[in-house]
């Protein structure tokens, strides 16, 4: 866990003293909506179908048992008892009143959590791989300048009004669990041929209306150089991002009408001038930054306990062990992964009460730490593997042990048009049926991994283009229909999903998403071959044959 | 459904009434015939012609302390009278989502 500073708590606090005032004069009139809107925005407040939403931000995912505590108090007391996990290691809540929005943001900053930038045109929360620092193999732990991104962007005054929004990502680990090639820049740790470590800095990655993977603009950023640079990327974005049309303002806009190679040549010309300036990180900030981070103290424990091996004859403990607990760095140790997917609830979603039994699990078996992935999923990320069990029990009575992470029924999805001004249609539904079809555990595991990925609007918020099975809510004439694609994926290999084929409308989604899963298991060259693999090899149109020649 | 965020030209074929949400707590309101705002579409104003849409439009616009992010929705009016949302998203936001929520009021 980072330990914020005098400095951090005292920035939070003044935030929300001013956002009380402000509301304050937005309630009095005294500032009209068109004053107040970027205002609230900045604060993480927008207004929905049927409320405002608060969206609350989790820097690169991880949670301390207290803040988790203070969420849920916040979901039952200024909302309606629960909050919804995001694609980008936020929390949301549906249902918050403005007027009680500056006491849920003073209760916040009482365990340190904000909702600064989680809007805007600025730069959004710093996210990273929820295994961040227990990853086995891991370069090392990518929070540490995840955190010196989060201060170094915080109110950066350059760049509150940049053309559109901006989002980092982070990884340190071979495999890719933050989808950094879908972000403004992605940043992968890794060493150099000097056996230096530092970053590969790739840019202009995104989805929405406009999907790009991100490129690799340099292979090898050193860490004391890395301000500098992302600063010349924002500096020639902040120049040369259009501000005229919403729709290409995004960085990857920038990136694409320009080339890669003229965008770069850019940025080394901005870089040239501000490379050896005040932004040159010493290792004693870096150190200082680092030392605020408390890791728990490990204790000496085998590998495979007798509690362990005792609860290997239970099917339903293995089903759950399986799909669930990752190995840890440390001997003894794993990392558990609490699905937020049950069969017919909407993904992402926890109950307050959810959130506080989770809290005191996490004491009792996890340090008191709780980390959020962009899957929608949370993980308990230092589990004795003894008490994996007795963890496992205790997840079960609260609905948080169901056995289907990276399944099928593991689908990413945004709230869609049951909560979104922008959404076309709906995503929920969709998502519930799709979980009761795949409820089936012996199936599910027979499928394999296979990430279906809902949106309801072309903004793309439930990542629908990198979905093995990508689902687009989109309106044909009024009714709601949705264009399905195949062979996405968000990981290292990130690529964009195909169509396969028409748009079909919402009472036959289901039964097509079935088809196509029927069609993979039909074409995979073996059982180890995965969807995305089969999709792959073979390309859409075994697909769309099997699937579309009879509608 | 297509959002109705940017309306910029108004015309509107059928019954039509403006939709907004309350300042202080965003719930879904409805402009009334007393310039006033409710949350029950039955009480809303009900327009016929572009020309009345964008009068009622204007007179809510300029009522932000009262209700934010107002526009035109169409309505169906049945016989009888009732008023029933013209589309699926007015449908959800006058009648609340279309799934169970995690926690029942």
């Amino acid at each position: 866990m980072y330990a914020y500073d005098e400095l951090d708590r005292t920035l939070i606090n003044e935030r929300v003293s001013e956002f009380r005032d402000q509301v304050k004069r937005r309630l009095s009139g005294e500032l009209t909506e068109d004053e107040f809107k970027m205002l609230r925005l900045q604060n993480g407040v927008y207004l929905q179908l049927h409320a405002y939403m608060f969206r609350v931000a989790i820097p690169y995912g991880t949670l301390s048992s207290r803040q988790l505590r203070q969420l849920a108090h916040v979901a039952r007391r200024y909302d309606r008892g629960y909050g919804h996990f995001t694609t980008r290691q936020n929390i949301q809540f549906n249902w918050i009143k403005l007027a009680e929005l500056p006491d849920a943001l003073a209760d916040l900053a009482e365990v340190g959590i904000h909702a600064m930038q989680t809007s805007g045109n600025n730069t959004r929360n710093v996210t990273s791989d929820q295994w961040a620092g227990v990853a086995p193999g891991e370069i090392e732990d990518p929070r540490i300048w995840s955190e010196i991104l989060r201060q170094y962007t915080t109110l950066h005054p350059e760049f509150s009004f940049l053309p559109r929004k901006f989002k980092f990502a982070i990884t340190a680990s071979a495999h890719d669990r933050a989808a950094i090639k879908i972000h403004d820049i992605g940043l992968r740790l890794h060493k150099n041929a000097q056996g230096e470590t530092g970053f590969e800095v790739m840019v202009g990655g995104g989805l929405g209306r406009t999907p790009f993977i991100a490129k690799t603009i340099r292979p090898f950023v050193h860490g004391s150089d890395l301000l500098s640079y992302v600063e010349a990327i924002m500096r020639v974005y902040n120049q040369y991002g259009r501000r005229d049309n919403i729709y290409k303002a995004r960085i990857k806009i920038l990136v694409h009408e320009l080339g890669i190679e003229r965008f770069a040549q850019e940025v080394e010309e901005e870089w040239r001038q501000i490379r050896d300036g005040a932004l040159k990180l010493d290792d004693s900030v870096v150190e200082e930054i680092r030392s605020r981070f408390t890791y728990p103290a490990y204790e000496k424990l085998a590998h495979m306990p007798d509690e362990l091996r005792k609860a290997a004859h239970d099917p339903h403990f293995e089903g759950w062990r399986r799909n669930s607990v990752f190995p840890h760095k440390m001997t003894g140790y794993a990392i558990v992964t609490l699905s937020l997917k049950p069969v017919g609830g909407p993904p992402g979603d926890a109950t307050a009460d959810q959130m506080d039994a989770l809290a005191d699990l996490a004491d009792k078996y996890s340090f008191g730490e709780i980390r959020v992935g962009h899957e929608q999923n949370l993980a308990l990320p230092h589990v004795a593997r003894r008490d994996l069990p007795t963890l496992w029990k205790a997840l079960d009575k609260i609905g948080l042990a169901t056995p289907n992470v990276n399944l099928v029924s593991d689908i990413i999805a945004c709230p869609g048009l049951d909560y979104c001004s922008l959404a076309n249609a709906r995503s929920i539904p969709i998502a519930q049926e799709l979980t009761r079809r795949f409820s089936n555990h012996d199936t599910a595991n027979l499928i394999g991994r296979l990430h279906i990925n809902i949106s309801g609007c072309i903004n793309a918020c439930g990542h629908h283009h990198v979905g093995h099975i990508g689902i687009l809510g989109v309106e044909k004439n009024g009714e709601e229909f949705y264009q399905i694609t195949i062979g996405g994926r968000a990981d290292e290999n990130a690529q964009l999903g195909s169509l396969v084929g028409p748009a079909v409308p919402y009472a036959e989604v289901a039964d097509v998403i079935e088809d196509i899963v029927e069609a993979y298991l039909a074409l995979r060259a073996n059982p180890d071959e995965l969807f995305v693999d089969s999709v792959k090899r073979l390309g859409v149109e075994p697909f769309r044959e099997r699937v579309y020649a009879t509608r | 459904m297509t959002s109705p965020l940017e309306q910029k030209k108004i015309k509107i074929t059928g019954p039509s009434v403006v939709t907004a949400n309350r300042t202080w707590d965003g719930i879904v309101v409805y402009r009334t015939p007393e310039q006033g705002w409710s949350a029950k579409l039955a009480d809303a104003a009900i327009v016929r012609t572009s020309d009345d849409a964008r009068v009622l439009l204007a007179e809510s616009v300029a009522d932000d302390v009262g209700a934010i992010g107002a526009y035109i929705a169409p309505v169906e009016v049945r016989d009888g009278g009732a008023i029933k949302p013209g589309n699926l998203r007015e449908q959800i936001r006058s009648a609340g989502v279309t799934i169970g929520l995690p926690v029942q009021a």
